[in-house]
């Protein structure tokens, strides 16, 4: 239990500071204009990498299961302009069809 | 987007559908944590301090497993330290006071911050508050139903709701892809993410994947010598 709390202490502060650095030091002032366009790019960057690893990934591993169906699907209706609840319910049916159906 | 301006109610009505998803996700780290030894307080007073999922569960499956305070603390630690360039992001857009500031930046995770974004690095401060505030309820809450009604609850995966996560940042990240860079910056992020998660300890991937925005430099470049 000691150890329990340890880890929630630490992790709890970690993150806190982690998430209040950019915010607390540089809240409110524009960026310099060169990194204001690299951190423009931050966003296509690593929602990408986001898309990829709730994707593929399963811990330390790359996987293809049925969340790729759902993510397909997904990937269809987004380019054809679906409302983003339309591509999430989509996408987790999709998924949760596919396992019950074993796949 | 130059659609009229997003307000608060704007920020909980576009992250709804995920909160719904969250509720289970918490739901499955409560059941988790107690199965770790967590106990039933720790687990809730986690999630409403550190208030990121990811890091939360390799934390408690870490210590279930009997790694160690070291390697559960480090782990957590390196998942979040996307936080840290995200945070540099929507920083200009908080001009808030510092109290605002700093409950701005609590409420930035993956979620709320895609649905923020409103195109070429801009972010609205108060869609961020409003899907910050719903999805924060949704993921103690969700633990708290976790920790009370554990085995009551199956495997959010049964219900596709791991598919709704990327599912999200992908109708999030394809209105962006507007312009070659930020195709370029996708390509790459995308790349160094898969390529790097049989090698590297969790989070590493992630944080790695913004070496994607650099593309960035060649347009700078290009624009100051002409």
């Amino acid at each position: 239990m000691t150890e329990a709390w340890t880890i929630v202490a630490l992790v709890g502060l970690g993150t806190v500071v982690i998430k209040s650095l950019g915010p607390m030091l540089l809240g409110g002032k524009p960026l310099p204009r060169q990194i204001g366009a690299l951190v423009a790019l931050l966003a296509p960057a690593l929602l990408a990498a986001l898309v990829a690893i709730n994707t593929f990934g399963e811990g330390r591993n790359l996987t293809a299961d049925a969340r790729v169906l759902g993510v397909a699907v997904a990937a269809v209706a987004t380019l054809r302009k679906a409302p983003v609840l339309l591509v999430i319910v989509l996408a987790a049916g999709t998924t949760a069809l596919a396992r019950a159906l074993g796949a | 987007m130059p659609a009229p301006e997003r307000s608060h109610r704007d920020g909980v009505r576009q992250v709804m559908p995920l909160a719904i998803a969250v509720v289970g996700f918490g739901a499955s780290f409560g059941v988790l944590a107690r199965a770790a030894g967590m106990g039933v307080v720790s687990p809730i007073v986690m999630s409403a301090t550190t208030f990121a999922g990811s890091a939360q569960f390799a934390a408690a499956s870490i210590l279930g497993a009997g790694g160690g305070i070291t390697s559960a603390v480090t782990a957590a630690l390196l998942l979040n330290a996307r936080y840290g360039p995200i945070g540099v992001s929507v920083a200009p857009y908080l001009s808030g006071n510092r109290w605002s500031r700093f409950v701005h930046a609590q409420l930035t995770v993956d979620e709320t911050w895609a649905v923020a974004a409103e195109g070429e690095g801009r972010f609205n401060p108060k869609v961020l508050l409003g899907a910050g505030l719903t999805l924060y309820a949704a993921w103690v809450g969700g633990t708290a139903i976790g920790v009370a009604f554990g085995d009551l609850i199956g495997d959010p995966a049964t219900w596709g709701l791991d598919a709704a996560f990327p599912a999200l940042f992908l109708a999030l990240l394809v209105p962006q892809l507007t312009t070659r860079d930020a195709r370029l910056a996708a390509l790459i992020g995308a790349a160094i993410a898969l390529v790097l998660t049989p090698f590297t300890p969790a989070g590493v991937p992630i944080i790695a994947a913004s070496v994607g925005c650099l593309v960035g430099l060649r347009r700078a470049r290009g624009k100051a010598t002409t």
